[in-house]
């Protein structure tokens, strides 16, 4: 294989990941406080369709980052609302979110749009650009090293940086801060937190912004970098990707880290290998190495293969009694 | 999901999903109104497309008959304590498995023995596609929520793999397997009525239905009327005091899930045996989603699945008539309500119980002294 094809692979995995690493943290910081979160798709859907609209309205890059985030911090608060300050099943409450924000989305894009749902097309110097180009056509002259050096990590644009920056930054807040200690303790016992003298509701509403910001990221990330526009349905389940990378890599920033960029991965071979002859294999399945990541998740969560253990409060809700 | 509210019994039991639902309705009616569109304008053109016509109220019913199966699905998981959100993967599965043995036998067997074979392949195929999480949730402590998403993502790839490399009939363009012999056809509304003389018209509405409230008939006497459905239901409720009394949670939380799963996969025998005829992509589209919201509205009782199912049916067929109707209008609107559903009845049930319960003790105290 030259080293222009495997740059470019490395490259898009790179990409692809990069949302899934977002939400990967979003649902990191939701569940390690003990709140289940199925609806990282409906809100990275959502802030896409906030960052798409308002850019749209707009043309402002930030307007349009500050609103997915925004977005994604409501839907956030709204999950909480049922799911915090009341006893509500957290599950049903991400299905909900899912759902409306699979049907409200378009409802809005039509109202708003008229184009089918999406919305239209940013301009150029609305969406996020490669920064470093001037770096890729410096390494370009390397032997081998090159083509792979400048495409696959410096021929990104911020959001992909800002979003692989926030893993280390992740692990200093959930394992080197005071806060982190006391988000993971929610997660474990809130009881023992709540004897503390601890709010268990404020800290599970703060990690559950967190969650939102994170989302608001994903989804804009998505039309700001990866595509022009919103259209609908976008997410495509990648946000049920990121909660699989997020069990895959056992609910602990870098194995996250380390899941989604091997879903990433996964899928850009995918897509590389579409409609490829191999000579001796013949055409690959490609739905096969698209089911892998599914099928690797339910496999270390059976145990076959290690062990996830999930964070032991993880979706029981917790109510002061008194 | 499960409610202790304050509420008295007949409250809890009727009051509360009716007051859910109108606030989804009146959520909706805001968005509806937002958007610049009249709420009544569109109500009145759903209902009249729904059950305006004998021909909108069988597509309603066509559509009813999926969710019904698929909310029974998710309802007898429930009563075993387990949150069944893979009704989308079961039914992909089952409309496989009604279509692998339809593809293979129809030719060569009559219609009396092909369509029970099919409905205890598409069965069977929902059953093990449920199982298995189940096992690995009993067995392994794998949390059946996350395995069954994952399991909807492996079975829409298969279905794709399935359909585009193995039966794709050839030349074909479009992605879809040969059609069925005709043995393989499950009677429609419209020639059933033909036999007792009635002149109805034709839709997808099919003999289907029957099955799905003989399901309905089923699963409630399995649940409440014999001694398995009587261990589901207490390993759902505490499977410490099940064990305690002799009952083995892991096997009931198997056998919730295969029952679930095998009425999630009754979903092929509506839409591949009774409409399309061969195996096509998407033919699920959405009804184990909506098998939730129907479930959560139905309060997991057969009789409240079925009307839940109506007012999905309904709000499907409706919404698909308002989009030829009113400008603007798509049955995206439709989805979003059902998310609404989910959200009032489901999520934020206690939200919403509260203040009613309150209200209700004024109204049942007047000048009472609280204590």
């Amino acid at each position: 294989m030259d080293e222009t094809l495997i740059a470019s692979v490395l490259a898009s995995a790179v990409r692809l990941a990069t949302p899934l690493v977002l939400c990967a943290l979003a649902g990191l910081f939701s569940e390690r406080s003990g709140v289940v979160d199925i609806g990282l798709e409906g809100k990275m859907l959502f802030a896409a369709f906030a960052a798409g609209a308002m850019g749209a309205f707009t043309g402002s890059t930030t307007l349009a980052l500050m609103a997915a985030m925004l977005v994604g911090v409501l839907l956030s608060s709204l999950h909480g609302l049922a799911c915090v300050s009341y006893p509500g099943d957290q599950v049903v409450s991400g299905v909900a979110l899912n759902i409306i924000a699979a049907g409200l989305t378009v409802v809005l894009g039509i109202a708003w749009f008229a184009q089918g749902g999406q919305t239209p097309p940013l301009p150029v110097d609305v969406r996020v650009q490669a920064h470093w180009q001037w770096l890729v056509q410096a390494v370009q002259p390397l032997p081998w090293l090159g083509p792979v050096l400048g495409q696959a990590l410096f021929g990104h644009n911020l959001l992909v940086y800002c979003a692989y920056a926030l893993v280390p930054v992740a692990w200093y807040v959930l394992y080197r801060t005071r806060f982190g200690l006391r988000l993971r303790a929610v997660g474990e016992n809130p009881q023992m937190v709540d004897a503390a003298g601890v709010s268990v509701q404020r800290l599970r509403y703060a990690a559950l912004a967190i969650n939102g910001l994170l989302c608001g990221l994903a989804g804009s990330y998505l039309v700001l970098a990866q595509s022009a526009n919103f259209s609908p349905h976008m997410t495509a389940g990648q946000g049920f990707m990121a909660l699989a990378a997020l069990i895959f890599g056992r609910w602990k920033p870098w194995g996250a880290l380390g899941a989604c960029l091997l879903f990433g991965l996964l899928d850009a071979i995918a897509m590389r290998l579409q409609g490829v002859d191999i000579p001796g294999v013949g055409a690959v399945p490609v739905q096969a190495i698209q089911a892998l990541p599914y099928l690797m998740t339910v496999v270390l969560l059976a145990g076959f293969v290690g062990r996830a253990v999930a964070p032991a409060a993880l979706g029981k809700p917790y109510l002061k009694n008194r | 999901m499960s409610q202790t509210t304050a509420l008295p019994r007949w409250a809890d039991v009727a009051l509360l999903p009716v007051v859910c639902l109108a606030l989804a309705l009146c959520v909706a009616g805001i968005v509806v109104a937002l958007v610049g569109q009249s709420p009544s304008q569109v109500l009145a053109a759903l209902v009249q497309g729904a059950f305006g016509t004998p021909r909108g109220l069988s597509y309603t019913l066509y559509y009813a008959t999926s969710f019904i199966f698929t909310g029974l699905a998710v309802a007898v998981a429930f009563h075993g304590g387990l949150f069944n959100i893979g009704g989308e993967g079961q039914a992909t599965l089952g409309g496989l498995g009604t279509a692998l043995v339809a593809l293979w036998l129809s030719p060569v067997l009559p219609a009396w023995a092909m369509l029970p074979l099919m409905l205890v392949c598409g069965a069977l195929f929902g059953m093990v596609w449920a199982a298995i999480p189940g096992y690995l949730q009993a067995y392994r402590g794998s949390h059946v929520v996350i395995t069954t998403i994952m399991f909807n993502f492996l079975a829409s790839t298969l279905l794709v793999y399935l359909l585009v490399n193995q039966l794709r009939a050839p030349g074909n363009v479009a992605i879809e397997s040969a059609a069925f012999a005709p043995s393989a056809h499950l009677m429609s509304a419209r020639e059933l009525l033909a036999l007792a003389g009635v002149d109805w018209p034709g839709s997808p509405l099919n003999a289907s239905l029957l099955l799905a409230l003989l399901a309905c008939i089923a699963v409630y006497f399995f649940l409440w009327h014999s001694r398995s459905g009587y261990r589901l239901r207490a390993v759902g409720s505490s499977p410490g005091a099940a064990a305690y009394a002799g009952i083995r949670p892991q096997r009931h939380i198997v056998l919730a899930m295969a029952i679930s799963g095998a009425l999630a996969g009754m979903v092929g025998m509506n839409e591949v045996a009774g409409v399309s005829g061969r195996l096509v992509l998407e033919f699920v589209s959405g009804a184990g989603f909506t098998g939730i919201a129907v479930a959560l509205m139905g309060r997991n009782h057969p009789v409240g699945i079925v009307l839940a199912s109506i007012l999905f049916g309904a709000l499907f067929q409706g919404g698909a008539e308002v989009a030829f109707d009113v400008p603007g209008f798509s049955r995206d609107m439709v989805v979003m309500l059902q998310g609404f559903v989910v959200l009032f009845s489901g999520a934020m049930s206690y939200v919403v119980a509260r203040p009613l319960a309150a209200l209700l003790r004024v109204w049942q105290l007047p000048g009472a002294k609280h204590g």
